[in-house]
Formats: C-alpha cells, structure tokens, sequence
C-alpha cells in the first residue's frame, strides 16, 4: 500500500531523512522506533505532505500512485490519515463539524454522537473549537474520533499515547486496533499503520507486525516489534546507533 | 427662541463641520430630493429584487418569526406594522406628531451639531423609525427594519428613535442596503437609544452598500439602571466609506453595554468603525468586541472605554486577520480611567492566519481555500449572549453568504 523508495528530504534547509526506505502492505501495521530528532516526525508529516518538508530525492508511492508531490488535501482523499502529536487549536471550527467533514470522505456513514459516547468523549465536547483548551488525553481521543471518521486506508499515528492517562490508555489502544482492523483476523485486514512510538507502551496493546529503528534520517534496523523494543529498553538508542545491521 | 429653532440654529452652524474621524464626504454631490413611494400592504408587494436583496441583510418580507415591520425607501416609509402588543414601529414623523413628549428624545443622546452629517440629518430630514417597547412588554420575536436606497445619488437623511421603556425586553434587526444597480449615493443615519431602568434590548445591524456607497451612522444611546443593551454590528460587504463611532452611556448603576462588530474589507473598501462606552455609575459593565479581516481594504478598528465612576469594569478586544499580500488593519483600543477602583482591561492582535492551522484542516480533507475559509468563519463566529436564536441565525448567515469567506 504505501513504498517509500531513497526518500530524501530537507526542513530548513537542513537534510534530515537521507535514503529511507520502507514499505507497508496492505494489512499491516508497522511501529517505527527512534530517538527524538531521528526524524520519525519529519517522515510523516513527509508522507502526508507538509509544506516545509521537501522532498530532494526518491518517491512516496501510495496504492501505486506516486504521490509525493502531491497536496495534502488529495492525498486526504485518498485514503491517507494522520493523528497528530501535538495539533494546533482552531478558534471557532467546532470538533463535531470537522469530524463531519472529515466523515465525507470516509464512504460511509458516520454517527458523531455514538462514535464519540464510545471513545468517552461527552457530548458538549463536540460542539468546542478543535482543540482548544484539550487535555493531552483529550487531543488523542478527538484526534482518532476524527480519523474514525475519515476512514483511511493508511493510518498515521504520531506518538498515539502520549499524555493519555492510564484510565484511557487501553480505550485508545483499542480504538486504534479497530481503525487498522486489528480486531479482524489477519486474512480480512484491510487497512495499513504506521504508528510513532518512543516508549512503545501503546504496542502492549496494539500488536503490530514489525518495527523499524529510525537513526540519523536513515532505517536502521527492522524486525520483530516486541525484540526490537527488548534490546531498546535494555540497551538504549545508543546500540542502535552503533549497531552494523 | 423655541427648541426646534435652536437645534435648526446649531445644525446650520455645523453644516461645514468636518467629523473627527474618516475621509471627508462632499455632501454637495448628492441631492437629499427623491420622488415618493407609494406604501404597501404586505413587504410581499415590493419589487422581486427588492425583496431578495433585503433577506441578505436579513429583513425577511414572509415576515415569519418577526413581531413587527419597518421599511423605509430611499425617503418613503412604505410600511410600517408590529404583531407585538405593547410594542410600537412608527415613522418618526407619525411618532413626532402623536407624542409630543418625543421631543424631549429629540437630538438628547446624539449632538445635532457633532459634525455635518448630524447637521444634515437635522437640516435635510427624510424620516427614520419610531420602534418603542412598553413598559413591561417583552418581545422574543425581533423587529425588522429596513432603511433601502434605490435613488441614485441621493442622501437618505434618516433619525430613528429606539425606546425600551423601564423592564421591557425588545430585539430589533435592521438591515441597511443599497439597490444592486445604484452607483453613487450616501446614508446618513443618525439614532438614538433609550434604555430604561431594568430593560434589556438588542440592536443587530447588518450593513450591505455599494462599492461607490458613502455611510455615516451617528448612534448613540442612554442606558439607565439595571438595564442591557447589546448591540451588534456586520458589515461584511464592499463600501466606498464607512465611518462610524457609536457612543453607549451606561448612566444607571449596573446599566451594562455589549457591542460587537463584525468587518469584512475587500480592496477599495474603506472602514473605520469603533465603540465607545462611557460608565458613570457604580457596577456598570461593558465589552466592546471586535473581529475584522481584510482582503484588500482598509479598516481602523476603534474602541474606547470611559470610567468616570468607580466600581466598573469593561473589557475591549479588537482582532485583525489580514488576508492576501494588501490590506490595512489598523487597532486603537483606548482605556480611560478617571477615578481609582476600575476594573478596564484590553486585547489586540492583528496578524495572518497560521499555516498549520489550514495544513491540519487539509489533513481532514478540506482543500486549501476550503480551509483558509473555515477559519475565516471560525474567526468571525463571536459567542453572543441574550441575542435570540434568529438573530444569531441572520448573523450566520450574513457570514455564510460573504465572498471569499462563505461556503
């Protein structure tokens, strides 16, 4: 579903991610690793489009559609999703109507009010500015009750967990297991992930089928997700770093 | 010398009279002159486009959810009507000749001799509104009324007078346009509120000129004990000129004054709109609320608030979004504090929208301008409270339907 080939990309003038590759099939649900400033971050918002991360060198091909050039907004429409870490705040845009537009492009309809009871976000909540005055927790759960909405085939997800209590943590991992149809057998998923995790906490929940380490703008190491997290918890960043795989 | 020979005498000295504020208007090149309308029975009756183009600035002639009616074109009253018991929508003219205690209303709460636009309101009359509630009468349903300038080149010269009499409550809209084919003309409204002891009233205007289309409104309002006025002000469409500075005295203790203005420039359009509250009485509050966006044009965003009592409190904030690579917004918000123990607070901030604010509605499928335009809408979408839902439903919509900002 989504082939990264020799991606190279500046943010500032600075050269960040230089020469990934990476692949994602259909029905798969990848977690990326990394130290902060790895470029985990620049790699999604790359993937999603952003304005400031130029592409120098290689291709983003997504359902064999070679779409690194293309806007944000129509790589939305083609089935592409995104949870952000940290989402700006949007005077007077109200979470229920960004969801319903959002809900437009899903192919099918969309209960905001029911969605959202599910997900434990109260009712008043959806008619408040996007984000405005949101706990962490708070911007998790309407960050993914607007990608319920959306319905992409490719989900993107910056550090899903984090600021998400522990009361929540296990609400949010389920509702990310049913947006990359992890609640399916392997045979009838349909949908794709990649999720940004530094911690790895959300991957007790969500089981994904392999990982990558992201180091100095480059993968790595890929493998198995629990073993890799294993030796990062054991042995640190640094390893990786040093690591000749 | 008799009342009305005075203010005739201090009109004409003022007839020269530069106002404090916006580009000096020659009034010379227009005529106050127009042929007389007939009257209607039914808004029904006007023209077609008449009609339509007065539902933009939300005089609805069905009528429904409306307790009463006013039009007037260009200098005719052509209907006047009200459901409302105790409540009355009279020309100002059938009103001077009913009561005449109007009088005593006369010019109290807007100078006759504040520059030559009030000058020639008084010196080239052509009517205005009588709108009254009662005493006790409480209205949910707003008045409309209309003030349409069809008469090319001329000035509509109108004095309205708006009385809530001691615990009433009365919401008014009044829409102000101009004829889709008129290219020269220029209003001059001069209107004076009297908010009694325990009345609450609403003022919403929305403003539709011309791009060649002068305005001059000259409000101003007493508003006694206990009492509320909120007034809300959208003008969201071209202008040539549009300079306006309303003044609210809060005269009564707890007498509160809300004001909210919505202002939209396109290039070639000039604006300087303010408020001005003056407290002077104990617990008197006041918010002076403004959001303005320029594509082009220029807007002076003017705010003012005056304690001359102690124990108040007000809070001004003027918000500026310049659109585009043109465009001027310029913010003066001025807090004046004659005495000590006042509570009188301000924010401004003009700027360009953040990008990542229209990257991340993009992420959720919206186009750049799709974006651009949601915010633009989010950014005039101001919380107004003790405004009934119709109200807030034409202010909306007046949002909705702009160019460039609606959907």
């Amino acid at each position: 579903m989504l082939d990264i080939q020799n991606l190279h990309v500046d943010v500032d003038g600075k050269s960040i991610l230089k020469g990934l590759d990476l692949s994602i099939n259909e029905g798969e649900t990848h977690a990326l690793f990394g130290q902060n400033g790895s470029g985990k971050t620049t790699l999604v918002l790359t993937i999603m489009g952003f304005p400031g991360y130029r592409v120098t060198d290689g291709r983003i091909l997504f359902k064999k559609k070679d779409i690194t050039h293309l806007p944000i907004n129509e790589r939305a429409r083609l089935g592409i999703g995104l949870s952000f870490q940290h989402p700006p705040a949007i005077h007077g845009v109200k979470l229920k109507d960004l969801t319903e537009i959002a809900a437009q492009h899903g192919n099918r309809a969309f209960n905001t009010e029911e969605v959202a009871e599910t997900i434990h976000i109260p009712p008043d909540f959806l008619t408040r500015d996007v984000n405005l005055g949101f706990s962490g927790g708070e911007v998790k759960r309407t960050e993914l009750l607007q990608l319920l909405a959306q319905n992409p085939d490719l989900v993107l997800l910056d550090e899903p967990d984090s600021g998400v209590d522990l009361e929540n943590i296990a609400l949010v991992g389920e509702t990310i297991n049913k947006l990359l149809d992890r609640d399916k057998r392997s045979r009838g998923r349909r949908k794709a992930g990649l999720i940004i995790t530094h911690a790895g906490g959300i991957l007790k929940i969500v089981q994904a089928d392999k990982a990558h380490v992201l180091v100095d703008g480059q993968i790595a190491c890929s493998g198995n997700p629990g073993e890799l997290l294993n030796d990062i918890c054991e042995l640190g960043y640094e390893e990786c770093v040093k690591c000749p795989r | 010398m008799s009342k009305v020979d005075e203010l005739t005498e201090r009109a004409e000295k003022a007839r020269e009279k530069k106002a404090a504020y916006g580009p000096d208007i020659p009034l010379e090149s227009y005529t106050s002159k127009a042929p007389a309308h007939e009257k209607v029975q039914t808004l029904k009756m006007l023209p077609t486009n008449y009609q339509n183009q007065s539902l933009g600035v939300g005089v609805d002639a069905s009528e429904d959810e409306r307790s009463g009616s006013f039009f007037q074109l260009d200098t005719s009253v052509v209907y006047s009507k009200t459901s409302a018991p105790n409540v009355e929508v009279l020309s100002v003219t059938e009103a001077l000749d009913k009561y005449d205690w109007l009088k005593d209303y006369w010019w109290k709460a807007v100078a006759v001799d504040a520059d030559k636009y009030t000058a020639q309101a008084a010196l080239e009359f052509s009517n205005g509104y009588f709108i009254r509630a009662k005493a006790g009468a409480k209205t949910i349903l707003p008045i409309q009324a209309c003030m349409f300038l069809a008469q090319e080149s001329l000035s509509q010269n109108v004095h309205n007078i708006i009385i809530a009499e001691k615990g009433s409550e009365l919401h008014i809209i009044t829409g102000c346009r101009t004829a889709d084919e008129l290219s020269h003309g220029i209003h001059v409204g001069v209107s004076e509120f009297f908010i009694k002891e325990g009345a609450t009233c609403s003022f919403t205007m929305i403003h539709n000129w011309g791009p060649e289309v002068a305005v001059r409104p000259r409000s101003g309002s007493i508003i006694e004990r206990d009492a509320t006025f909120i007034s809300n002000y959208v003008c969201l469409k071209p202008v040539k000129s549009l300079q306006m500075y309303p003044v609210f005295r809060c005269v009564g203790a707890n007498a509160t004054a809300l004001s909210y203005s919505l202002l939209y420039a396109t290039e070639g359009s000039h604006m300087d709109v303010g408020a001005r509250v003056i407290m002077e009485a104990e617990q008197c509050k006041s918010d002076v609320i403004s959001r303005a966006i320029t594509n082009g044009g220029e807007i002076i965003s003017r705010g003012n608030l005056t304690a001359l009592h102690r124990d108040v409190k007000g809070h001004l904030e003027c918000r500026g979004l310049i659109l585009g690579d043109h465009g001027r917004i310029f913010a003066v918000p001025e807090l004046d504090g004659a005495v000590p123990d006042v509570d009188m607070s301000h924010e401004a901030a003009v700027g360009k929208i953040a990008e990542e604010e229209i990257t991340y509605l993009m992420t959720r499928g919206l186009s750049e301008d799709e974006a651009t335009s949601a915010i633009v809408r989010g950014f005039l979408d101001i919380e107004i409270k003790g405004v009934p839902p119709a109200l807030r439903e034409e202010m909306r919509r007046a949002v909705h339907t702009t160019e460039g900002i609606g959907l």
